[in-house]
């Protein structure tokens, strides 16, 4: 059976190889149940880490000029990679 | 009311910067040991029963009031009881009527408690922490409310105290729409000793953490609103006057303390380019507490508000 496990990094810019600064990690195959607040150290430096771990990126935030008026509102976190990996279990 | 200890200067901007104030086991034993019998007991786990019915059992039983949203905060509770007097104590007054003002608006309380893996068990659901939010809705306003978390007993990590994220209280989102990030670095875990006291911008994202011990974790939350102005309500003798903008980017060392440093230093999550409109954010913040329209540190709103002759 194949399960999958999704990791989202959110970066420091827009280069994949800047510094983690936000995570989260769902977890297919339940053996492992993750949750906010459960890891105060971020599993990789970087997102080039994660990749050379074996993760692959299947989405990036977009680049998005910024709205007259709006430039300097700040809301979401505006680097968001996710990645995953195809895992095989004895399910 | 003249004589209350109010927030100092640096202590106003560190509030501006980071969202939160935390006092450590400043409330009384004897309150804390008050304001715990008045919430009674929790019964112990009862197999099949779910928590939603454990909850409303203990709220229902708990000697908290029901309170209207809107009234004077100083008509919420009667006189002698804990909350009171956790109130009117003279921090307590005194950091209230810096951050919000003279006649202050109670919006709503609630008991927050987090129960033992033993109760989920019991229940058959599961244990675990609470997404990250930001209580209410979208808020769009310059002018912001407070959170008092009171936690009357000690908390230990594994009893799951409040996580919080210091600087995220200037981020316009909505509520849950943040659940996603489950962690972020910065983040902190209220682990406390017992009558400790965070004061929380409105706007700081937070969440309950997941409790593994064998004891429930007990906390209370008051929201407050400022009905008055929020301008130059803290210790303003406290405020230096600045004579001119600081050196930026090069410096030979360190720059001495003071409330642009306080300001102007960024949390460890902060992204690259939005670290600096975060610290923009700041000095808006800052002009608005001060009621001075002209107020920048380290040139960020002045660069952009300098307009070159037509």
């Amino acid at each position: 059976m194949l399960r999958q496990k999704v990791l989202a990094l959110y970066l420091a810019n827009s280069a994949l190889d800047s510094v983690v600064v936000g995570w989260s990690l769902w977890d297919g195959t339940g053996e492992t149940r993750r949750m906010a607040g459960d890891e105060d150290a971020p599993p990789y430096p970087t997102g080039l880490h994660a990749l050379r771990d074996g993760w692959r990126l299947i989405q990036a935030s977009p680049l998005l000029p910024h709205a007259r008026g709006e430039e300097f509102d700040l809301a979401y976190l505006k680097y968001e990679f996710l990645f995953e990996q195809i895992v095989e279990t004895g399910a | 009311m003249n004589d209350l200890p109010l927030l100092s200067a640096e202590a106003m901007a560190s509030f501006a910067a980071r969202g939160f104030l935390r006092f450590d086991g400043v409330v009384p034993e004897d309150i804390n040991r008050q304001f715990l019998e008045e919430m009674g007991d929790i019964d112990p786990p009862r197999p099949g029963q779910k928590m939603r019915r454990t909850y409303g059992e203990m709220l229902a039983r708990a000697g908290v009031p029901q309170v209207p949203a809107g009234v004077a905060l100083a008509q919420a509770y009667p006189e002698g009881t804990a909350l009171k007097r956790l109130l009117d104590l003279p921090l307590v007054s005194g950091a209230i009527r810096s951050l919000v003002g003279e006649d202050p608006v109670f919006d709503h309380h609630f008991l927050h408690v987090t129960f033992p893996p033993a109760y989920h068990e019991a229940s058959g659901g599961e244990n675990v922490s609470q997404h990250y939010h930001q209580d209410s809705t979208i808020d769009p306003r310059r002018a912001f409310d407070i959170q008092i978390m009171y936690y009357p007993h000690t908390v230990t990590r594994e009893m799951g105290g409040t996580r919080f994220l210091p600087g995220s209280h200037l981020r316009k989102v909505s509520e849950a729409a943040i659940a996603r990030y489950q962690n972020i670095r910065g983040q902190q875990h209220m682990v406390c000793e017992g009558g400790t006291l965070l004061f929380l911008h409105s706007g700081i994202w937070h969440g309950g953490g997941v409790n593994v011990s064998d004891h429930t974790r007990t906390m209370f939350k008051v929201r407050i609103n400022p009905s008055r102005s929020q301008v130059r309500q803290f210790d303003v003798s406290t405020l230096k006057p600045q004579d001119a903008q600081r050196p930026i980017f090069y410096l030979k060392g360190p720059l001495p303390p003071s409330v642009e440093q306080i300001l102007m230093t960024p949390e460890p999550w902060h992204e690259n380019d939005t670290s600096r409109l975060e610290l923009l954010n700041r000095v808006k913040l800052w002009r608005y507490l001060t009621g001075d329209p002209d107020y920048d540190a380290d040139y960020w709103a002045t660069r952009l508000e300098t307009l070159a002759d037509a």
